[in-house]
């Protein structure tokens, strides 16, 4: 179905090309889409693929037919994350926006004989909307709340194109931002960006185009050609999973951003740092880089303009302070990422030593859009100083978790519990985590809180990359923050005392704690460690590494107060002050007892069962096999925990 | 044996230099160069790291340093397939620290350290592998288990045992 790729020697020649094969919305191309998104693949996306495939070949004559009726095309492919990956595997049929869900490749010939010749709904596969609203089945997507609250500029393409296909993606409209910006000079390219209000999405929200701008005068200050472009996609905040559908998805987009970037900067060399996580991403970009060198639309004279641009990718090593920009170009030059002060900006002396611009891989995929569609439409969305929209990933205890794109300024609770269909089994909210690690929890009285740069760094949270992590009651926040120091202890690069001390001694603390030894005191001390690490560490990962245990201990005080004088943990989570005890409900089936590690429980067939909290490790095996809900944690005396945590699947 | 070793520890050098021929020598290259030895060798033997100091002019110092930071390094040997149990956020309120902990017990084998007695797998733990919709996720090569259990973990090593 695609087109012989050839390289594109004028500006005129790929406009042809681009207008030629422009998607035109007469309905007469019907396409079949495949999400292949990490979640979707995992639950055997490609099997129904290669179904449809089978399906769509044998019965090519029938699907002809009824083409033909109706003069329609029809394609079928892989694309990436739809984003509602609670819902995986998805198939949706365009143009009738049917959206089936938990797709199994046994269902392909039925799609292909019922829906795409019979015209008819497969009312199984359909997604059930909410007992509220009647029980009843969304009969297109964009009746399904979850996608109907949301607006994509980021995730424009994702799960609409076929990633690996150049044409598709020229089709949906790649390249048009900029060509667009080809028609300008830079300086009205950088002014463009600039007032679209365009603020960094990695985290730190610094607005785009003065960073461009900056670049451009530290160029001409050090009276150099020289600058360099790099996306940094070494998404490393847990919980995050935006950038890596995008460079999935829509690989293509993030390189128009770059392309942009580099006209308007004049740069002539860039890096996309990719994860080492993320293979695929990795492996998408190198297809995508390869075809638009082919092209004509990356290596020299790009288009007979004379414009100069080559990409390179660059793997992450796998760790986390190379998110942060001074480590990552340390990464880039092959050393180790230690960050430096930031008395010298990198806009300045960045990737060795030379101007250098570093944005997010959604910064830059925003990029194109801002040009195509203009400034004014993309500063139209979001609040007064947070525009545009913002992608999330929604995941944790939520019902639909996934990844969504929002305006800013929607509130928590129009996030969570609108598009995200509220708690997993209807239990209480009690938490959102936002930032990463250097982000914070948030608790129920914040929810009425709009999502922005601003508002969240107020409430003591931040905004971060867009790992948005829902807790219920079962959650326990001492052990949140306690897994955070953890994780950060890892990660801290340990150059400067603040940061590579102060996170063991809090971690210490907060260990003592959830072992039930803690004292009152402890808590001061922590307060003490947490300033000092926020005045005095060399960069943001120590200085914001505090914020989720001083977030979880202004909002959740009670909680860490159970701890340290009841020696309880009221979400049955710290193992050293739970135990495990059968209820009534057990019905003696076994289960629990045969798969018991250290033969702690004993009973006979269809007798209660029996834990021996001396022989019992808290491995929670016996919660996870019981069918019956017959495994209660206790903790302080009381039943803390009743149900499974996890919905098996 | 000692002929065996030779053998190997020759295509080994082989291997090294191939991937070292296709990069600028020079120090930029050094972290790529590390990461496609490791793809190779599965692990970053200390004759590697030697060569590939030697091979770029670089300080052994300077090798170990770099590979010894990056969390993608393994300056050990790896099992057949590395199990890799991710503990991003969304996996860690889900359960899973559980989930190590009934791993390493099962297989007898610290996650980080070791391989399992029969040279099959090893464990690994990583800060999030970009799977948060599933958690807890496990990925074991290239296949992703989703709502992964302490209860259920039996069933996945079995089927990547017999794969």
């Amino acid at each position: 179905m695609s087109l012989k790729l050839q390289k594109f020697a004028s500006l005129d020649a790929f406009c042809d090309f681009a207008n030629r094969i422009a998607k035109t919305s007469d309905g007469k191309s019907r396409e079949i889409r495949v999400c292949c998104g990490p979640g979707c693949l995992a639950r055997g996306s490609k099997q129904i693929h290669e179904e449809l495939v089978k399906e769509i070949d044998s019965h090519s004559a029938e699907l002809k037919k009824a083409g033909l009726e109706l003069n329609v095309t029809l394609s079928e492919k892989c694309t990436g994350c739809h984003g509602l990956c609670e819902a995986g595997p998805v198939v949706t049929i365009e143009p009738e926006e049917t959206f089936y869900v938990h797709v199994k490749p046994e269902n392909a010939k039925e799609i292909v004989e019922k829906t795409l010749i019979g015209g008819e709904e497969i009312k199984k596969l359909l997604y059930k909307l909410d007992d509220s609203k009647g029980g009843e089945c969304a009969h297109k997507y964009s009746d399904i709340p979850f996608y109907a609250l949301q607006h994509r500029i980021a995730l424009r393409n994702v799960g609409v194109v076929d990633p690996l296909d150049f044409d598709d993606w020229i089709s949906h409209g790649g390249m048009q931002g900029f060509l667009k910006s080809l028609a300008m000079k830079p300086e009205e390219v950088i002014d463009e960006v600039d007032r679209s209000g365009l603020r960094g999405r990695g985290g730190a929200g610094f607005p785009t185009g003065r960073k461009w701008k900056s670049a451009l005068k530290a160029k001409e200050k050090a009276g150099t050609d020289r600058v360099w472009i790099i996306c940094n996609g070494d998404e490393g905040d847990p919980g995050a999973f935006m950038d890596r559908a995008i460079m999935e998805g829509d690989p293509y987009s993030v390189i128009e951003g770059m392309m942009i970037g580099a006209y308007a900067l004049g740069a002539t060399e860039g890096y996309i740092y990719v994860r080492h996580e993320y293979p695929l991403a990795v492996r998408h970009l190198e297809k995508a880089i390869e075809t638009l060198t082919t092209a004509g639309l990356l290596g020299e004279d790009i288009l007979g303009t004379g414009m100069n641009f080559t990409l390179k990718i660059s793997r992450g090593g796998g760790a986390f302070v190379c998110g942060e920009s001074s480590a990552l170009m340390r990464s880039l030059e092959g050393k180790v990422g230690e960050p430096r002060a930031k008395y010298v900006r990198s806009v300045e002396k960045g990737l060795h030593d030379e101007p250098t611009v570093l944005n997010n891989v959604e910064s830059f995929t925003c990029v194109p859009m801002i040009l195509s569609k203009g400034a004014d439409h993309f500063a139209s969305l979001g609040s007064s100083t947070s525009k545009g929209t913002k992608a999330f990933s929604l995941v944790g205890k939520v019902k639909n978790t996934g990844l969504i794109e929002v305006p800013m300024g929607r509130t928590l609770q129009e996030i969570i519990f609108d598009i995200g269909g509220g708690i997993q089994n209807d239990r209480p909210f009690k938490a959102v985590q936002t930032g990463g690690p250097s982000g914070g929890c948030l608790p129920a009285k914040k929810l009425d809180l709009p999502v922005d740069f601003d508002s969240l760094s107020k409430a003591g949270a931040m905004m971060g990359s867009g790992g948005m992590i829902v807790m219920d009651d079962h959650t326990c926040m001492v052990d949140v923050a306690k897994y955070f120091i953890k994780f950060l202890i890892g990660e801290s690069c340990g150059k400067c005392v603040p940061c590579r001390e102060g996170l063991r001694q809090v971690y210490d603390l907060l260990d003592k704690i959830t072992r039930g030894e803690g004292e009152m005191g402890d808590l001061d001390k922590i307060d003490r460690l947490c300033h000092t690490m926020e005045v005095a560490s060399l960069c943001a990962l120590g200085k914001s590494a505090p914020y989720p245990v001083t977030s979880t201990i202004k909002y959740f005080r009670d909680e860490y107060e159970a701890h340290i004088v009841d020696k309880m943990c009221p979400a049955g989570v710290c193992k050293d002050l739970i135990s495990y005890e059968i209820n009534d409900n057990c019905t003696g089936c076994v289960v629990c007892a045969r798969h018991c590690p250290v033969d702690a429980i004993s009973g006979e067939k269809q007798k209660l069962h029996v834990i021996d909290e001396e022989k019992c490790i808290s491995c929670g095996i016996c919660m996870s096999v019981c069918k019956f809900d017959a495994v209660d944690i206790k903790s302080g005396g009381i039943i803390v925990s009743r149900t499974e945590p996890v919905a098996i699947s | 044996m000692t002929a065996k070793k030779n053998k190997d520890s020759k295509d080994n050098e082989q291997a090294i230099l191939e991937v070292i021929e296709q990069y600028p020598r020079e120090e930029a290259s050094l972290i790529m160069i590390l990461q496609e030895v490791q793809d190779r060798l599965n692990w970053l033997p200390p004759e590697a790291m030697e060569m590939v100091a030697k091979e770029l002019n670089l300080s052994l110092a300077k090798v170990r340093g770099v590979a010894t930071f990056y969390k993608a390094f393994s300056l050990k040997p790896r099992g057949e397939k590395l199990i890799k149990v991710c503990l991003g956020t969304a996996c860690h309120v889900r359960g899973a620290s559980m989930l190590v902990e009934e791993l390493e017990r099962e297989l007898k084998v610290k996650a980080g350290e070791g391989v399992t007695e029969d040279g099959k797998f090893s464990v690994e733990t990583v800060n999030c592998v970009g799977a948060c919709a599933m958690a807890p996720a496990v990925v074991v090569g290239e296949n992703y288990y989703a709502n992964v259990t302490p209860g259920n973990l039996s069933g996945m090593l079995k089927k990547e045992r017999a794969s």
